[in-house]
């Protein structure tokens, strides 16, 4: 038996940097430092495992669609230990939005073949969290989604999703679409060995053109949203800023009551 | 008036205040017809009626309990082809987000998550969003389609608007797709009486400086004499302090509340993205460098363990 595993992975603007838009309302990615999405690492984090836990012959493939620096974020999973990487790369993907996005990730997983795709809870810069359903959608499989435990036994993957009013046991059997919440488990570092691995790993590149993948139906002429405009929240006012000299709390209620909360 | 499809969010016929705000939202770009599935769909439709609903579709089947997602977008579908809606809003919980996406897909149709407000634009519905942790603000619609919106809570007050909210069963047939994902147990969040973290009015978190499982005790006195819900910040939930369904923030709830008291927190880029909508910020921290004072409305420099019992003594004697 063996397991193909798809890790689907995207390229984020650094959180921390100063995000803002370019002049066509897309994200501006040429002021701010890429890497992976943490939560993807939890992805290929929970891929790593179920590869190591099973008896078959698993491969684990990173997969990403971006620019040219995109490919740190699949040389981070590949150090990591996935088998080898997948970037969809063109032109004409700029200013995609998440339908397109998901037409081309499910277009590049079927061409790389699947038991598994694997993909983290949201990305950390759109955050949309879509992406997985989406998938599911297009790959028509089962989606077994914000998993904060998963398993592949015998062809079936199960899991436990915990949302606000329950948590759930779900399974579903392969071929399947999962997504992992941050509370899978910690996501491990990579070692001096996988790096140096890393760079021997092979990272296939592919255009629109290998998918079959028509330029219209992708990138800003093919999005289904339209972004009218984008302002810079105005910077809170100065607020009231107090040092606690035996009164702060009575202060604080004060203002609370001021503000008509008590 | 186009009508407006609003996917009802509910518990056994007990509708979700996010739901709620939603009909008011609906009723700026159509006539809101709700959609109600699973057990209980037909008690939702008196409070419904109540805020605005002229229609309740309903539809009640043990699929929407047993399989995950698939069978609710099923049903939207049938009631975007009966119904030809000018938009279909869903609340931005995380199931309802996916029952969009899918949706959105299955009827060609772009989608807008986590709307924060909404108005009618002369090209469809113009959603309001809040993006790179609340830096930026943009207004987006949906270009392709029938527009589906999910909209964050408390983004609209909820407002009674009495209207028919006629009952009629919506005929759904379920497809193999819908069947995929089994759920085989269930165990329902034991409830701590106090209200869900993301539709709160009021929100007291704790992070780092709470130092300890045993302290949250204390913000939770805050919370109780407030009637608020209690969040956490990532470095508490990590430490084992506070279960990881109440952390606000980047990789967790993001939350919008009247009043946000945030309580030994430093305010990481990471804890403001799940904060910084909130209407009125107020912090408790001993560093005054930190920087959540750069968002505070109102912020008090000392140690939480004077500040916060002290505060809710005094909000309890105010209260009387």
């Amino acid at each position: 038996m063996s397991l193909r595993i798809v890790v689907t992975v995207k390229y984020v603007p650094d959180a921390t940097g100063d995000r803002h838009f370019a002049d066509d309302l897309t994200v501006d990615r040429d002021d701010v430092d890429g890497l992976l999405s943490e939560l993807d690492e939890y992805a290929v984090e929970q891929a790593l495992q179920i590869s190591e836990n099973s008896d078959d012959d698993v491969e684990v493939t990173v997969l990403t669609v971006g620019p040219e620096d995109a490919k740190d974020a699949l040389r981070k999973a590949l150090s990591m230990g996935a088998d080898k990487a997948i970037h969809v790369e063109d032109d004409d993907l700029h200013g995609t939005d998440a339908i397109g996005t998901s037409l081309v990730l499910a277009k590049a997983i079927e061409k790389a073949g699947f038991d598994l795709v694997v993909s983290g809870m949201a990305s950390t810069d759109g955050t949309m969290g879509v992406v997985p359903a989406l998938l599911a959608e297009r790959l028509g499989v089962p989606q077994v989604t914000l998993l904060s435990e998963v398993s592949v036994e015998d062809g079936t993957v199960k899991g436990r999703r915990d949302g606000d009013a329950a948590s759930e046991q779900l399974e579903a059997s392969l071929p399947a679409v999962v997504s992992v919440t941050d509370q899978s488990g910690e996501a491990r570092y990579p070692s001096f060995k996988g790096i140096m691995a890393a760079k021997k790993k092979p990272v296939e590149s592919w255009d629109l053109s290998d998918l079959d993948i028509e330029a219209e139906e992708v990138g800003l002429e093919g999005a289904y949203t339209v972004v009218d405009g984008a302002a810079e929240r105005p910077a809170r006012t100065a607020g009231t800023i107090v040092k606690d000299e035996g009164e702060g709390g009575k202060q604080l209620a004060e203002y609370l009551a001021s503000q008509k909360f008590i | 008036m186009a009508e407006v499809l609003v996917y009802v969010d509910h518990v056994d016929g007990a509708v979700r205040k996010p739901t709620l705000e939603l009909l008011t939202l609906a009723r700026r770009v159509g006539e809101p017809v709700a959609v109600a599935l699973g057990n209980g769909a037909g008690d939702t439709a008196a409070t419904l009626a109540e805020h605005g609903a002229v229609k309740v579709l309903t539809h009640e089947a043990a699929e929407y309990a047993d399989y995950l997602v698939v069978p609710k977008v099923e049903a939207l579908q049938a009631a975007v082809e009966a119904v030809s809606p000018a938009a279909v809003l869903v609340p931005s919980s995380a199931e309802g987000k996916e029952i969009a996406a899918r949706l959105a897909l299955r009827i060609g149709s772009g989608i807008i998550t986590d709307a924060v407000d909404l108005e009618a634009g002369d090209e469809g519905p113009v959603a309001t969003q809040s993006v790179f942790a609340a830096s930026f603000t943009t207004k987006s619609r949906v270009s392709k389609g029938t527009p589906v919106i999910t909209v964050k809570p408390n983004s609209a007050a909820v407002e009674a608007a009495p209207a028919a909210g006629a009952v009629e069963a919506l005929s759904v047939t379920f497809s193999d797709k819908a069947t995929g994902t089994k759920v085989t147990a269930r165990t329902p969040r034991e409830s701590t009486g106090r209200p869900e973290l993301t539709e709160a009015a009021i929100v007291v978190s704790g992070g780092r400086g709470v130092n300890g499982a045993e302290n949250f005790s204390i913000i939770e006195a805050l919370a109780d004499s407030l009637g608020a819900a209690v969040g956490a910040s990532r470095a508490a939930v990590d430490a084992g302090w506070y279960p990881h369904t109440n952390q606000v923030g980047q990789t967790g709830k993001s939350v919008s509340p009247q009043l946000y008291i945030a309580s030994g927190i430093s305010g990481a880029i990471q804890h403001r993205a799940g904060m910084q909508t909130s209407k009125t910020i107020v912090a408790i921290n001993k560093d005054a460098e930190a920087p959540i004072f750069e968002l505070v409305d109102y912020g008090v420099v000392g140690d939480l363990f004077d500040v916060v019992p002290a505060l809710t003594e005094e909000i309890k004697a105010r209260k009387g």
